[in-house]
């Protein structure tokens, strides 16, 4: 369990960085928290040429929130998106999920945007990128571009940044009025990954009544997907809908692996249960938010 | 004697250096050492074809690679088989490197060795190793199909045939007023110590000796098996075991392939070598345990008394027998537990399959005889509509009745007989700790709150301490220092504490000047280590006897000086006093000098034994005939049999209907292990043992797949429980002093664990109504069970619900 040979860069700039991406060229590979990069490394499950350690990189460490959304640094940390008050206010999913990330060591060392351009469709923040309608940034040699999260995540452990470029962060529009949001998981141990894991936010009109449900799952599916499950329940008071017909709903929509821990029916049941305990939590919190 | 430590609840002595990170671990040692790595079979089995290194050999830093065609002399034969029995009439073993067929993933066949571990681990990959793959044998189900054979010559891949029995059973059972025969599985788990294994070898050529660390729990074996293997003199090679970060049974198997070729390579060499097992290698290269399929039947009377019992089980013990059939042996002795069986037959077959070799994991055995015994209790209170701890009740062996004689050998090759105890008493205590008469209460509280509560209980009885013996030897210095050491190894129990208390209880001198090594053939060549709950009883004991010889030569000196009779003296504090004779003392570091008469004074106390200095009698030589120099003493224990301790848990479960979901709620232990010399450390190894019960019944097994590759070889996968998992544990004591050795002990290391997954089975029995047959289950294996239209039902849900008997 250990490495097989690598080069070593820290360059202390993003131009650097990506200069050194050019240079290596295929063999290159970014580490931020390597929380996941680590392990496959000792492993030998990979074994890059180069590893490009951007933790000296200025400016990547910063958290914005504003009233369009929160916008993630790559070198934030979940700690600190988990306790960054401000971002929790303009979407609240943020920290909901970030809680749901693995041990507190992994937390203060992981980060978020790290996580997602790993792309595992088991990661908390993958899911929350795409019930969010997030974006991330991609820097290469030839400037910036904005990459979709329908776009970004291609496969398991599979994005479509390719080449010489670095996820330099990652924003989560904000959630929108007269919405409330609500986020579980069940694993296992406490702060594995989950064997599954839901992610929800209902809206509600402005009589009160439920008019659009989204969610996002955990360890389903090959890629993060957004099912809408408005059908199930629209036009409904949001203190009195049939959550569990959404959860029938999402049941059905689904199309879960089994692997050692779940089957895919197991999977398929926990679909419907956490939508529908996360939906009516959720829409409590929107009634709140449409009242404040 | 005021120096009173003996119950008390010293805190480890130990663990501020452990915490702090100043333990000293085998990686800790030997930092410019060679590094060795392993190739390792990824097949299950193979024929070896073709072992092509030429790819290594432009790798920096490499410095030896060796195949088996290297071994020469008794490294070229198989390991030994440990422990031999007449019934394990097909033994075999594998050789320290494949010897041209491979048994199961994870068997060493090349081993390389490097400047350090990453250009080890890179030439290693460079080697290609060419394989024939053969058919592959996974399960005991697959291995008593005989479809294909592990090992060619054994085609019904049956190692062993173990089978005891106390009657005619067959009589028994048609004579009974009810049978009832049913099947149940337990899987696979392992010991998984946080440190996995690990060696040091360093030969100085000077002296022509080898110094080897090893992470064991066996290192006078150890020793022994090096030499032999390596035909080096016994006195040439010394082994110690360093802080061991954890055994549970594994470190006890030995020698390990890599403790004979790491030192072979350290000799070849000229150099340090060392080889620290990772995880991935513990999971495929050490060792597994638990998997049994059991066949039970039971015959007993309308009132639940078991009239006889027949048991047939099938025990998976991997590719090779290095550790015989000891754990077959103890599920099969174990398995009557605190019962009265009239009439009891037990087989088991222990049999090959192409996975990792079992060999005792803290239970060793027992958790599967008490499965066996408790859900037959179980099956028997459902059928007959009794309360569960009604029909344990009616069974149990009565407090007048000891010692009692079950009429079985046992692992230790001595008679099965309890020495003492009290059954009714645990369960009695037990009932009350759990409120197990208030669980119908919980059951309606939890359903209020759509939660699904079930209770479950197990009893059992565990012998530990077995022998042949052990030894301590305690030397009171100079400095009034006490030196205490015993052969046995130390992998975490709070050994350094609990024998220290023993020492200072014995001798009337204060803990702090008490220093214990254990493990060191340096300073105890003679042990057989740390296994079976029996340190504590067995180097306690020994210890015990050999601090008593110090203090009867102490009080002998001191009456000399204080020309009193040594029955009027006391040692208090590390001072000989004569009782009621305020003033008339003698520190004890003090007749320590005196006991070793001088000619040389090399510091100030030296002094007062120097031949000019101390008033002799000139009609004795200065050393006493039969006497000798120095205030030590060495002694040994070795019982006469087994001592067993005993307990009994109670587990209850909450369910989530929804999710499946099983929660342990509440956990309670009932816990006799005789005298208790630290009740702190008792409860310590009672909450780990319970942790690892809860572990193998929810979380743990081995995900072999029919290939035979282990499908969670790595902590993300294999699901050892974090403390969050772990509820918390209440305890109750019980003590029956063991009569068999001196300071009436009996072992409690493995106590915790036995009993876990026969309650929390019961329990979540109890909670779902549905039959539990095949533990450890998950949530998703629940699911599966609760969808069943076919799965079975108890009688008790059938009740339950107004409908069945």
């Amino acid at each position: 369990m250990k490495p097989a040979p690598f080069r070593y860069a820290d360059p202390g700039s993003l131009d650097e960085a990506l200069d050194v991406l050019v240079a290596e060229g295929a063999g290159a590979k970014v580490l931020a928290g390597g929380q996941s990069l680590i392990p496959l490394l000792s492993m030998r499950l990979a074994a890059p040429a180069t590893l490009v350690d951007i933790n000296r990189v200025p400016d990547l460490d910063t958290v914005e929130a504003t009233g369009d959304g929160v916008r993630v640094g790559a070198l934030v940390r979940h700690v600190g998106l988990l306790h960054d008050a401000a971002a929790a206010r303009v979407q609240p999913l943020l920290a909901r999920a970030t809680a749901n990330v693995a041990h507190p060591a992994i937390r203060n060392r992981g980060t978020t945007v790290g996580s997602i351009a790993h792309a595992d469709p088991s990661g908390e923040m993958t899911a929350v990128l795409a019930l969010t309608g997030g974006s991330v940034t991609v820097a290469t040699p030839s400037g910036r571009s904005t990459v979709g999260w329908r776009d970004l995540f291609v496969g398991p452990l599979e994005t479509s940044v390719h080449g010489p470029a670095i996820v330099v962060d990652a924003f989560f529009p904000a959630l929108p009025p007269r919405s409330g949001t609500a986020f579980a998981e069940i694993s296992r141990r406490k702060g594995d990954y989950a064997v599954c894991g839901a992610g929800v936010v209902v809206t509600l009109s402005e009589n009160g009544t439920v008019s659009a449900v989204r969610a996002s799952y955990l360890s389903v599916g090959l890629v993060p997907e957004v099912y809408d499950l408005t059908d199930a329940v629209n036009g409904q008071a949001a203190d009195s809908a049939d959550w569990a017909a959404a959860g029938e709903l999402a049941r059905t929509l689904v199309d879960p692996d089994g692997d050692l821990h779940a089957s895919a029916d197991y999977r398929r049941l926990l679909v419907g249960v956490l939508t529908e305990r996360t939906l009516a939590e959720a829409a409590a919190e929107a009634v709140l938010r449409s009242a404040a | 004697m005021t120096t009173k430590l003996f119950g008390e609840p010293v805190r480890r002595r130990e663990d501020a250096r452990l915490i702090v990170g100043r333990g000293r671990y085998l990686d800790d040692i030997g930092a410019h050492a060679l590094a060795a790595a392993f190739v390792r079979s990824p097949h299950a089995h193979a024929r070896i074809t073709d072992i092509d290194v030429e790819g290594a050999l432009d790798v920096d830093g490499l410095v030896a690679i060796y195949t088996y065609e290297d071994l020469t002399g008794p490294m070229a034969e198989p390991l030994p088989v440990l422990i031999p029995h007449p019934q394990l009439h097909a033994p075999r073993t594998g050789y320290p490197l494949a010897n041209g067929e491979v048994n199961h993933v994870g068997e060493p066949v090349v081993m390389v060795v490097a400047t350090d571990r990453y250009v080890a681990e890179d030439a290693a990959e460079r080697i290609v190793v060419r394989y024939e793959e053969l058919p592959v044998v996974v399960g005991v189900d697959a291995a008593r199909s005989g479809e294909h054979a592990v090992h060619e010559e054994i085609p019904d891949n049956v190692a062993a045939r173990h089978h005891q029995e106390t009657g005619d059973v067959e009589a028994a059972l048609a004579a009974s007023a009810r049978t009832l025969s049913f099947t149940q599985y337990i899987e696979r788990s392992a010991c998984m110590p946080l440190e996995g294994k690990g060696v040091h070898a360093r030969w100085d050529p000077a002296d022509a000796s080898l110094r080897v660390y090893s992470s064991t729990q066996a290192s006078t074996s150890v020793r022994a098996a090096i030499a032999a293997k390596l035909e080096l003199s016994l006195e040439d090679v010394e082994v110690i075991a360093p802080d061991v970060g954890g055994g549970f049974g594994v470190k006890i198997v030995h020698p390990w392939p890599e403790e004979l070729l790491v030192p072979m390579a350290a000799i070849k060499l000229g150099q340090e070598v060392k080889w620290a097992e990772d995880r991935r290698e513990h999971f495929i290269g050490s060792a597994h345990e638990r998997q049994q399929r059991q066949e039970i039947t039971v015959g007993f009377d309308d009132d639940g008394r078991i009239t006889a019992l027949d048991v047939h089980a099938w025990h998976d013990n991997g590719a090779y027998t290095p550790y015989g059939i000891i754990v077959p042996i103890v599920t099969a002795t174990q398995l009557v537990g605190p019962y009265a069986i009239p009439v009891y037959r037990v087989v088991v077959e222990s049999v090959y399959t192409n996975t990792v070799i079992v060999t005792p994991y803290r239970g060793a055995g027992r958790p599967q005889g008490c499965y066996a015994m408790e859900r037959t209790m179980d099956r028997i209170a459902d059928l007959l509509d009794l309360d569960r701890a009604e029909v344990r009740r009616r069974n149990l062996i009565q407090a007048d009745q000891f010692p009692y004689d079950h009429h079985l050998t046992f692992q230790d090759g001595r008679p099965v007989i309890y020495d003492s105890g009290d059954y009714p008493g645990l369960l009695a205590k037990l009932e009350a700790l759990v409120d197990w008469p208030g669980i119908e209460a919980r059951r309606a509280e939890a359903a209020s709150r759509g939660k699904l509560l079930g209770a479950g209980m197990a009893m059992y009885v565990e012998g530990t301490g077995p022998g042949p013996y052990e030894g301590g030897h305690v030397q009171v210095l100079g400095s009034g220092k006490v030196l205490v050491a015993t052969g046995l190894t130390s992998q975490g129990q709070g050994h350094e504490t609990s024998f220290a208390q023993i020492v200072a209880s014995e001798l009337g001198v204060p803990i702090e000047d008490v220093e214990v090594t254990t493990g060191d053939t340096r300073r105890f060549p003679y042990a057989v280590g740390t296994f079976a709950s029996r340190a504590a009883v067995m180097s306690g004991n020994a210890i015990a006897l050999a601090a008593r010889g110090v203090r009867e030569k102490a009080l002998r000196i001191a009456a000399e000086v204080l020309e009193a009779s040594p029955d009027d003296l006391e040692i208090e504090d590390g001072v000989i006093g004569v009782r009621g004779t305020p003033g008339a003392s003698i520190p004890l570091r003090t007749v320590a000098v005196l006991s070793n008469p001088l000619r040389y004074a090399f510091d100030e106390a030296a002094k007062q034994a120097t031949q000019f200095a101390r008033g002799s009698d000139d009609s004795k030589p200065p050393v006493t005939p039969g006497d000798a120099p120095g205030l030590e003493h060495r002694d040994y224990y070795s019982p006469i049999r087994s001592t067993f301790a005993s307990g009994a848990h109670a587990a209850v479960v909450e369910i989530d209907p929804a999710t499946w979901e099983i929660d342990v709620v509440s956990y309670a232990v009932v816990h006799d292990c005789g005298n208790v010399v630290n009740p702190m450390i008792v409860e310590g190894q009672v909450h780990g043992g319970v942790a690892q019960g809860v572990a193998g019944a929810l979380y743990e097994r081995m995900a072999y797949d029919a290939d035979g590759q282990l499908q969670n070889a790595s902590f993300m996968d294999f699901l050892m429980p974090y403390a969050s998992e772990i509820p918390d544990v209440v305890i109750d004591h019980q003590q029956t002093p063991s009569p068999l050795n001196p300071l009436g002990i009996k072992g409690a290391g493995e106590a915790g664990v036995i009993p876990g997954t026969a309650a929390i089975a019961s329990a979540i029995e109890d909670a779902t109504g549905r039959r539990i047959a095949a533990m450890p289950i998950s949530p998703t294996e629940l699911y599966d069970v609760m969808r069943s239209p076919d799965h079975e039902r108890t009688a008790a849900a059938g009740r339950r619900a107004g409908v069945g008997a």
